[in-house]
């Protein structure tokens, strides 16, 4: 049932991907948790995470079935073990991680964690409506069931753009400065790595540069809506038509920000090894 | 020792009945329509599940739970595995589900017609109070206390109430 053109090793290398993106956005937003402006709002972006989570697990598990059916070794730090969902998140360290930039930047205000949210849920509404066809039978179930969560993300997000936008003058301050500061990560998500090629050309990944122009049309309505000026335009506001995108971590390069991650995310098991409760 | 012998895939399902949703409590897995498939061999069971949401913190529990049902029944060797594909929806609710939902005060989902789009502030979703009937509802947030409800109000009663939103 699965499909066996593609190396197994690059499989892996675009399923930790998928994984990482969804795992460290949840781990982000649930950063969240206890601390939000209002209780509904808390609850919303912790349910985001959970999602997010759980889709990364699923990921996982078939990135760790389909390494440990291979013999990949692809884990530095363990021994003769079999890999699983847990020393996937658990037991790598930076440069291993392939997750975008634009997933692990801080939350800072609630403005910028709704723009990261808003710009990423965009980006994987397309992802896994091109995913839930893979030819990967695997990858097409997990798409297809987290594409209906993902639907949710979008139009949370992006209705609250519309509300910080078109609000207060401070809300519009705050979530324009959050543009300013994100945009720049927003290139690498269309921008291939060798493996999601290879993924890509197995009709197993998507092809994303050609998801590119749906997601400009989306994100234009969406600041249209709001009175936003859109950064990738020259008018007023806009910072240059051709703005210098950011990119590596889709490579393992990653800002500074991901080791702080791991370090709260991985602390049980790096000190205590193997621990379980 | 009570031993399993001549049993039906119908009295399985039967015996799954005492496992519910431990988030609403109301439910048995049947009625939520996460129970995919039941295949006996002799005094052995597998049963296979589906997760209503990716995330969902409840579907490990469940599977221990229908372990420990089954097995108290006399099943010698009894095995929950998942199923993903294809994607559970509120459609595989059963009737008896839904009513029961309501009776618990949590508006059961509608029709698969009205499933969530993508457009941004559309007419909220008409959603009947469990408590009083109204139709004049209102949607505090999309998310709830769990994964699979949304916050309501009614603007009748004032009454807050969850919506198990169409999935």
């Amino acid at each position: 049932m699965h499909n066996t053109n593609l190396e197994p090793a690059i499989l892996t290398e675009y399923l930790l991907h998928l994984a990482d993106d969804a795992l460290i956005l949840g781990h982000r937003n649930s950063e969240w948790c206890g601390h939000g402006p209002v209780l509904e709002q808390d609850i919303a972006l912790t349910n985001i995470a959970l999602d997010l989570i759980g889709q990364g697990r699923n990921f996982y598990q078939y990135a760790a079935s389909t390494a440990n059916q291979s013999g990949l070794r692809i884990l530095q730090t363990v021994e003769e073990k079999e890999i699983n969902e847990d020393s996937l998140a658990y037991l790598r360290d930076t440069r291993e991680f392939r997750n975008c930039l634009l997933v692990e930047q801080t939350n800072g205000d609630w403005a910028k964690t709704i723009m990261r949210q808003f710009l990423f849920s965009s980006f994987q509404y397309l992802l896994y409506s091109k995913l839930q066809e893979s030819r990967d039978s695997v990858i097409a179930g997990i798409s297809a069931k987290a594409l209906k969560e993902v639907t949710y993300h979008m139009r949370w997000s992006g209705e609250w753009v519309i509300r910080l936008g078109d609000g207060t003058e401070e809300s519009r301050h705050r979530i324009m400065q959050a543009i300013t500061e994100l945009w720049t990560y927003t290139g690498e998500l269309f921008a291939p790595t060798d493996y999601e090629k290879s993924a890509a050309d197995a009709g197993i990944g998507a092809n994303l540069p050609s998801l590119k122009t749906e997601w400009d049309k989306r994100v234009a309505e969406v600041f249209h809506e709001a009175i936003l000026p859109h950064p990738g335009g020259t008018g007023e506001g806009g910072l240059t038509a051709d703005p210098w995108m950011q990119s590596g971590g889709k490579s393992g390069l990653h800002s500074e920000h991901l080791g702080f991650i791991l370090t709260e995310l991985q602390f049980m098991q790096r000190a205590y090894p193997a621990c379980e409760w | 020792m009570k031993i399993i012998s001549d049993i039906s895939i119908e009295k399985v399902r039967e015996m799954l009945e005492e496992v519910t949703d431990p988030e609403v409590p109301v439910l048995t897995i049947n009625d939520l329509g996460i129970v995919r498939d039941i295949t006996l061999d002799g005094d052995r069971v597998e049963v296979t599940i589906t997760p209503t949401y990716s995330g969902c913190p409840a579907l490990d529990m469940i599977a221990a739970n229908i372990r420990m049902t089954l097995l108290s029944y006399g099943f010698a060797d009894v095995k929950v595995s998942n199923a993903i594909s294809p994607a559970w929806t509120t459609d595989w609710m059963s009737e008896k589900g839904k009513q029961k939902l309501k009776e618990f005060g949590i508006a059961p989902p509608n029709a698969k017609p009205q499933f969530c789009n993508t457009n941004y502030f559309t007419e909220n979703e008409a959603v009947q109070c469990p408590h009083c009937d109204s139709w004049n509802t209102r949607r505090i947030s999309e998310f709830g206390s769990t994964a699979c409800k949304a916050l309501y109000q009614c603007k009748d009663c004032q009454e807050p109430f969850d919506y198990f939103k169409c999935h």
